[in-house]
């Protein structure tokens, strides 16, 4: 009889150790940072030190200092303040983006997936939506219509409800053919009681995680466009405008464009880290 | 290899634990002992749950998901597996110890020829060539008795039968000849014609080649036939191990002569007083020539895919027609046509007389109230995301308008109805026993107040003492409530027990109707007869004795436009008749059956029939 390493062994719980500390870290690192960005957003301006527009500093690309915290930028207005604005900016019109994205493409969904022509129509209709490249899409509306935030809010929206159109119809197709709802019908229920009252709360946490997902594809898109100057105009701005007023200071390392661009990223891995933690966390518990 | 005297399998206090969500650890198999013996079969049995197939894997080194052997050793053929590195195990895997799951369809690849998969373990391990592996194949074909074992292999799975895949499989297992073979309920998911003929072929090439195997079930009437020894599980324990005879004639533990009764069969249940009834009244429910399937309907009314041909039969008030056939013979789509899911082609649903609409959205809601539907499979019967009380409450408040403190009431009055505590009203059915789902899935379609339950094959999901209990309520509930059954099952065993009627259904048509005493009486449909004749009895020996009653042939044929639907399985049929005439009905006393050769033909048949089958 040979002897056997218990390696082997050691190691998987070793492994299944990390990857468990990993679900905790990634969630408490996540949420965090979206709870930080929420706050800013909701009580930032409030605090800001001076106006956005307001030139406070002679100096322009100025470091950081006590009086400006965050320095000044490429007109020698204040960061802190124009940051604070921004993130307002970013964050509320990608939540509100992303809510009518979630809302009409989970309506369409669910109607979709109770009715075979309605599909019909809104499948075609969706497909080809999605079929045009999004930053184009975006060029042509906000090009035509002009940059106002309702147009902004708009264009996202129509960009991203067909990913929520088929999350949510494929999911309420899976859970339409289940014997319960099959045993609503046979009680002679109505359509609406169907899809509210049985199909519609088993998709309340797969529609969650995709919410926070599109979530992170329309503050994406919404920076893109800042970027190219069709987001907030001037004097207001959101982060990716903050970018792209201030890249002549990225050759100097300015906290003017490192500070945005820093809060793009952190606001999506953020919101990426929640998504993969709880989904995750799904998937080791319905394993059991 | 292993000496002779020494065990080929040795579990030694092996404890298998998984981590759950909260990081915690839980134990869900320990301390099992035990030992295989060269060219032995156990079998290990005891409901879902009860570690059977978790103790089965750690014999190929496997544990899933979020397992690992936390205590213990784990010996096979000379090789301690426990801790050992995955790609060792890798080359003991296929080679030394291979597995036949329960489900050979999700084993094979839809897109490769069979040989080509069934010889691949041997390729794998560089054991012989190409042409000796497929040599080899085509023996183990013929040995598992496949039918045309010599060209079977250029097939794709689709193109075979279940029973014959499930055969392919163990061909597979078998190709490398291992020292060790797992079978992990390989015919659990079979119909029972055709778990017989596989039972056969396993069992004569174990025998044959003198494999050793461990085999998992939790259906002790088939594991009398196959094994040596049994070891009786419980939520993770060895409850008994012993000889096949002294598990099932001398067993010890309570729970160990619990799974014997339940595997025996049942005492029917005391038959039901007539109710009183004028005799003009027409009966519960009536069904007259219906003819439904899929597709669209042609000129005369005839689906394109026929599924239903021509059913008819009655039920009356407080009765039970038992409904009996194979998967697939349409049993579940009869009870969509009664419960309006599934509009007939042609024919007649009446309900006390009055024809009902074909569609759910065409009948009223008393229509709906009378006519309660039961699934099979209370996991996705019930909707995960609603309370047990809010499941039962919502017919209350759809059909009877009870709201707040009278629906509370009534949803505990009925909780107990269905023998379940009130306190189980505000549970989510994730955190409900089988059992206990299907309790609440009745209680909610007595909720409605029915006169008449479809229960579609309720009890086959269930571990046998859990459905023993839930067939024992549904006896006592239309003794308490006077419901009417219409009950759908493939057991034939529970039909005896429950029904005062038997429809026996074969590829959509009713080929036998009896009641109750004709049902024990012994004039029978070949297929009845085959069915009977293949329920396996709890007495080791019984699969040798068993002749496939008037059946040869193993598949089903294709759907054929005129004559006898088993013309290809009948061993008595009478070619040029059979298969060019459909067959004429003949009424006798309490039963009717659908065959040429009418009760005196069948009388005569078991002489011919005898002399036709080779044992
Ligand atoms: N939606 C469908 N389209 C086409 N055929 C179907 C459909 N649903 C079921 N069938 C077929 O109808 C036949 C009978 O099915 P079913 O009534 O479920 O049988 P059972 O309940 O006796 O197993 C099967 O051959 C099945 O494949
Ligand atoms: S009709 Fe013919 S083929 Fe059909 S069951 Fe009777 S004897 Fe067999
Ligand atoms: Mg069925």
């Amino acid at each position: 009889m040979n002897t056997v390493p218990k390696s082997g062994v050691a190691h998987e719980a070793q492994a299944l150790k990390i990857r468990r500390r990993r679900f905790n870290v990634s969630l408490l690192l996540g949420g965090t940072t979206i709870i930080f960005w929420l706050i800013v957003a909701l009580v930032g301006p409030m605090v800001a030190p001076h106006a956005p527009g307001q030139v406070v500093d002679l100096d322009v690309f100025s470091p950081a200092s006590s009086a400006l915290p965050l320095g000044s930028d490429y007109l020698g207005r204040d960061v802190l303040s124009r940051m604070l604005i921004a993130s307002r900016f970013t964050v509320s019109i990608a939540l509100l983006a992303t809510l009518l994205a979630a809302t009409v493409g989970v309506f369409c969904g669910l109607l979709a997936a109770s009715s075979g022509w309605i599909d019909a129509i809104f499948s075609k209709l969706f497909d080809t939506l999605s079929a045009v490249p999004s930053l184009m899409f975006g060029l042509v509306v906000i090009g035509s219509l002009g940059a106002s935030i309702p147009v902004l809010i708009g264009t996202l929206a129509t960009v991203y409800s067909p990913g929520a159109f088929r999350t949510s119809r494929a999911l309420a197709r899976n859970i339409a053919v289940l014997d319960f709802v099959t045993v609503a019908r046979a009680r002679g229920e109505t359509l609406s009681y169907i899809v509210l009252r049985e199909i519609l709360p088993n998709l309340v946490g797969p529609l969650a995680a995709d919410f926070g997902l599109r979530f992170v594809f329309v503050t994406l898109l919404l920076s893109g466009l800042s970027f190219l100057g069709l987001g907030v105009q001037p004097p207001n701005a959101d982060l990716g405008a903050l970018v792209r007023e201030n890249i002549a200071g990225l050759g100097f390392g300015a906290a003017a464009v490192l500070v945005p661009t820093f809060a793009i990223a952190s606001l999506t891995i953020g919101m990426n880290m929640v998504i993969d933690a709880v989904s995750g966390g799904r998937r080791a518990g319905g394993r059991r | 290899m292993t000496l002779s005297g020494d065990p080929l399998v040795r579990l030694a206090g092996l404890e298998i634990s998984v981590r759950d969500a909260q990081g915690q650890d839980k134990i869900i198999v320990r301390d099992i002992s035990l030992e295989v013996q060269p060219g032995e079969v156990l079998a290990l049995i005891g409901e879902s749950g009860s570690g059977k197939t978790t103790i089965a894997l750690s014999m190929l080194g496997y544990t899933r998901g979020a397992c690992r052997i936390s205590g213990g050793t784990v010996e096979v053929a000379g090789h301690r597996l426990d801790g050992l590195p995955e790609a060792r195990l890798r080359g003991l895997r296929g080679r030394v110890v291979s597995y036949v799951a329960q489900s050979a369809a999700a084993a094979f690849n839809p897109m490769l020829p069979i040989m080509r998969q069934v010889i691949e373990p041997a390729l794998v391990h560089g054991l012989m060539t190409r042409e000796v592996a497929e040599d080899k194949a085509r023996g183990l074909f013929r040995a598992l008795a496949l039918p045309r074992p010599d060209t079977v292999g250029d097939r794709y799975p689709h193109q075979v039968s279940g029973g014959q895949l499930q055969r392919l499989m163990a061909a597979m297992a078998l190709i490398t000849d291992p020292a060790l073979v797992i079978f992990d309920e390989p015919t659990t998911a079979l119909d029972v014609t055709t778990q017989i003929e596989v039972l056969k072929a396993f069992k004569a090439v174990v025998r044959d080649l003198g494999t050793t195997a461990v085999y998992v079930s939790h259906d002790l009437a088939v594991v009398a036939q196959i094994a040596d020894r049994i070891c009786v599980l419980r939520d993770g324990m060895v409850q008994e191990q012993g000889r096949v005879e002294e598990i099932l004639f001398l067993p010890r533990q309570d729970y160990t002569r619990a799974l014997v009764a339940a595997a025996a069969a049942r005492v029917p249940a005391a038959p039901m007083p007539d109710l009183p009834r004028d005799a003009g009244d027409p009966p519960l429910i009536q069904m007259r020539d219906v003819v439904a399937g899929y597709g669209g309907v042609d000129a005369q009314g005839n689906p394109q895919v026929r599924i239903l041909g021509g059913v008819s039969f009655a039920i009356e008030r407080g009765k039970v027609l038992g409904v009996i056939g194979e998967s697939g013979s349409g049993k579940s789509t009869l009870a969509r046509v009664v419960a309006g899911l599934h509009a007939p082609a042609s024919g007649r649903v009446n309900l006390d007389g009055y024809t009902l609409e074909g569609e759910i959205r065409h009948r009223d809601k008393e229509q709906l109230r009378r006519i309660q539907l039961v699934f099979q499979n209370a996991d996705t019967a019930l909707n995960p995301a609603v309370s047990v009380g809010e499941a039962i409450g919502r017919p209350l408040t759809f059909f009877h308008a009870l709201r707040g403190t009278d629906r509370k009431a009534e949803v505990v009055r009925l909780l107990d109805l269905v023998r379940l505590p009130a306190a189980l009203a505000g549970r989510l059915p994730g955190e409900l026993s089988g059992g206990q789902k299907q309790r609440v899935n009745l209680a909610r379609a007595l909720a409605a107040r029915p006169d008449l339950l479809l229960c579609d094959e309720v009890t086959s999901a269930l571990d046998p003492v859990v459905a023993e209990a839930v067939l024992d309520l549904l006896i006592d509930l239309r003794r308490e409530l006077g419901l009417a059954y219409m009950f759908i099952t493939h057991d034939i065993g529970i039909v005896r027990a429950i029904a005062d009627e038997v429809m026996v259904l074969y590829g959509g048509v009713p080929v036998e109707l009896a009641s109750h005493e004709a049902l024990e009486g012994p004039l029978h449909h070949p297929y009845t007869r085959l069915l009977m004749a293949s329920v396996p009895e709890l007495r080791p020996g019984w699969l040798e004795a068993a002749n496939s009653a008037f059946s040869c042939g193993s598949s089903a044929g294709a759907g054929h436009a005129a004559g006898c639907r088993f013309f290809q399985r009948c061993a008595i049929s009478r070619p040029g008749l059979c298969d060019v005439l459909d067959p004429a009905v003949h009424v006798g006393a309490g039963q009717t059956i659908a065959c040429h050769l009418g009760f005196d033909g069948l009388q005569a048949a078991p002489r011919i029939a005898q002399g036709a089958i080779p044992a």
